[in-house]
């Protein structure tokens, strides 16, 4: 039986990108598994008694080395802010291609705790800062130093001891551009860098609390129990600077989905559904249960979320505990079918991302596949005609194409880039100034203008002769060439409508990263906690990949 | 050292403050990438025309053709790029195109070069007596020292190179006699048991 892929004009809305979770695909997942014949090593670990210094870590394979170089410094509580806009951290950190010198650490110990307005150079690969949570980290040490553990429950309400505020990569303030690394294989996957530097980032949270608290109570003191390690993450703050990366790296964004939809498509495809693969799914599922009733926010939006899930969830397991054969044929598919009619997008993507637990050998090869070369698709091919291009915005965009933007509630933001931070914002244009530096984000907008252009336009007439008098539009005429070829490169909203919620591009984003517990702090910005519940870097030898469905609390 | 992503980002931004067009300012910020990573002063003509650009007159070419003269005020050497990349597969058609009267004709080149890639044949350039040759955007040969700004030109022709082998049949002859030196003499057992297609063979 052959399955199409799922209508992009479905997916991509907003509030389906925005009710997507982690899954086989994800970054932080498909890390571990490249990387889990590295060898891993605390190279250097020079902390006073304050937990303030820098320590390194590696992987290394053969003669390749990855090191991460922390720099721990004291922080006043009141410097303490997770907004972009701070300018001191506990932490910070950066992922150095090799062996750092003792010059390359001198060097970085200048630049890096000033992240943005510092500099690094082409050996450095990923920057990152963060802050402890302060309720936490002090509990653990307070703990461990008079022999006892943590209170789990007081753990498992934050999740992570350190939470990152930003991670940078690609070319951001002096780091290796990409093409510098295209050609190695282990990180030829979205974000590995910035995963590898994460998922080291909370070795090092660990190895200092057990260090700081050694210190204080030589005698007494116990290291963090294991077990209680692998269920802390590292949290992380995100806000709007998010959000444009989806829609300036369309390739991306389609390969990222395509994945995805291909993944699903061909487990809908499977006609006979072995028994461990069954097995699998439904001990995946029962134990993700824990992921939602431990998942914690204080957002309305986001608690209606969580028990609008919980609830589809239960009506889920009873369907297929008492009304669903799995030895049918083509039983995935017709349990995706059911969960199409009967439950709501966030959950049905729950599923679809569980459904792909027991199928390694369908995920594996879609995982190399998600990376892009935005450059190939760059050129407008200016010898098409108006005809194709009217073409492909009324079959691509079809509803884009019906928004009025004449409405003012359609029309009712614009994004631009704070000149303070040299970050994206979004504005009511109505109400604040500043819309005439307006980013070139609105791409339905934009689009819907290009095809009332157009409307006049002979077919015949050549893209290249089009553009002579209509460059202002360019930026979205080379999009429906790529659309044409990447189907899923587009969201199909508009980003600049009232009924927008920011969070939901930061979601997409953060569930391919392999998020955990979104958390919206407001509608524009978000925590997560990223790796809770991974093995720990002397485990990667052999860990049990649903490990995020194992560990969780 | 300031990264060629960096490079794109900022110099795409400039443009657009300068006034061109969003679509436009995203060519720029990839041709600056392209020729620092070349080596060429991309972002050195950039902001020397940026300077000077919002106080002077530039003549905004839209239809490109065999001889194009600007007698009084210059070609933007922007637009003029747009539409040369625009047009290339029609304006490969002439063998020589010339233009009279361009500033700031490095910032034309980045164009030229990816003009070369989307038709698939090198093009020759000539600034007065500076040469380029672009190969497919994937290198440009050059005569010009390194840090070269040109804040105008009176002359620059270019044209296309059809694309033909650069040796002769009978150094090709030589050269393939050689490679035969690494084949196996097929002897009749050979012939027998080891099925496989002869150099020759194509299906």
């Amino acid at each position: 039986m052959k399955i199409e892929l799922r209508d992009p004009n479905k997916i991509m809305k907003l509030s389906r990108l925005g009710s997507f979770h982690q899954s086989k695909l994800s970054f932080l997942r498909s890390f571990l598994q490249e990387f889990k014949d590295w060898d891993y090593q605390r190279d250097l670990f020079d902390l006073d008694e304050n937990g303030y210094g820098k320590a390194i870590y590696s992987f290394k394979k053969k003669n390749k080395i990855y090191s991460l170089i922390c720099f721990s410094n004291y922080l006043k509580d009141e410097e303490r802010s997770d907004r972009v806009i701070a300018t001191k951290w506990d932490a910070a950190f950066v992922l150095h291609d090799g062996i750092p010198t003792k010059q390359d650490i001198e060097r970085l110990y200048n630049n890096v705790p000033k992240q943005e307005i510092g500099r690094v150079s082409y050996k450095e690969l990923s920057l990152s800062r963060a802050n402890k949570s302060v309720r936490i980290f002090n509990h653990v040490i307070e703990s461990l130093s008079v022999g006892k553990q943590p209170d789990k429950k007081i753990i498992s309400e934050v999740g992570y001891l350190y939470r990152t505020t930003a991670v940078y990569g690609s070319g951001k303030f002096g780091l290796a551009d990409r093409f510098r690394l295209k050609n190695r294989e282990e990180i030829n996957g979205p974000f590995r860098l910035e995963m590898m530097l994460v998922y080291l980032v909370r070795q090092f949270t660990f190895d200092q609390v057990n260090h700081v608290a050694k210190l204080k109570n030589p005698n007494k003191a116990v290291e963090l129990d294991k077990e209680i390690c692998r269920n802390l993450g590292i949290g992380n703050s995100t806000g709007l600077g998010m959000a444009p990366f989806i829609v300036n790296h369309p390739i991306l964004l389609n390969n990222w989905i395509l994945a995805r939809e291909t993944a699903l498509k061909k487990i809908r495809e499977i006609q006979i559904v072995k028994s461990d693969d069954k097995d699998l799914f439904y001990s995946c599922l029962k134990k993700s249960i824990k992921n939602i009733t431990s998942w914690n926010s204080d957002s309305e939006f986001q608690k209606n979320k969580i028990k609008q899930l919980l609830s589809d969830l239960n009506k889920f397991i009873n369907f297929i505990e008492n009304k669903f054969d799995f030895n049918q044929e083509y039983a995935f598919n017709k349990m995706y079918l059911w969960i199409e009619s009967n439950l709501k997008e966030e959950c049905i993507e729950y599923i679809v991302s569980i459904m792909m637990e027991p199928y390694e050998q369908i995920t594996g090869p879609l995982v190399k596949q998600m990376s892009s070369d935005e450059e190939k698709y760059f050129n407008i091919p200016t010898e098409r005609t108006i005809f194709d291009l009217r073409e492909i915005l009324e079959k691509k965009y079809e509803n884009i194409i019906k928004i009025d933007f004449n409405e003012r509630k359609n029309n009712k933001f614009f994004w631009f880039v704070s000149k303070n931070k040299e970050e994206p914002r979004l504005a009511d244009r109505f109400i604040e100034e500043g819309h005439e530096l307006e980013q070139p984000l609105a791409i339905a907008r934009d689009i819907k203008k290009l095809y009332e252009r157009i409307a006049n336009e002979k077919n015949s007439k050549s893209i290249g002769n089009f553009l002579i008098e209509n460059n202002d539009l360019r930026h979205v005429v080379r999009r429906a060439f790529i659309i044409e070829k990447f189907p899923y490169s587009e969201i199909q909203d508009n980003i600049i409508g009232s009924n927008l919620i920011p969070i939901d591009m930061l979601r997409l984003k953060l569930s391919f990263f392999g998020a955990l517990k979104f958390d919206p702090r407001s509608d524009k910005w978000l925590r997560i906690t990223m790796f809770q519940g991974a093995p720990l870097p002397n485990e990667l030898k052999n860990f049990n990949e649903q490990w995020i469905y194992n560990s969780l609390n | 050292m300031i990264s060629l992503s960096e490079i794109d980002t900022t110099t795409k931004r400039a443009c657009k403050a300068m006034g061109f067009s969003w679509g436009i300012a995203e060519e720029v910020g990839k041709n600056m990438r392209n020729m620092e990573l070349f080596g060429l002063p991309g972002v050195k003509n950039l902001n020397e025309y940026f300077k000077i650009y919002p106080n002077k007159q530039y003549q905004k070419i839209s239809l490109i053709s065999q001889n194009n003269i600007s007698d009084k005020i210059p070609y933007c050497p922007i637009i003029l790029g747009v539409n040369f990349l625009d047009q290339v597969k029609v304006l490969e058609k002439n063998k020589k195109i010339i233009f009279k009267n361009i500033a700031f004709p490095m910032l034309f080149l980045p164009f030229v070069s990816r003009g070369s890639e989307v038709i698939g044949k090198r093009i020759f350039l000539e600034i007065e007596e500076k040469k380029f040759v672009f190969n497919f955007n994937q290198t440009i040969y050059s005569n010009i020292s390194d840090q070269l700004i040109i804040t105008n030109v009176e002359n620059l022709s270019l044209s296309f190179i059809e694309n033909s082998n650069s040796f002769s049949d009978d150094e090709w002859k030589e050269i393939y006699k050689l490679s035969e030196k690494t084949f196996v003499e097929e002897k009749d057992s050979l012939k027998a048991h080891s099925a496989g297609a002869g150099l020759t063979d194509n299906d």
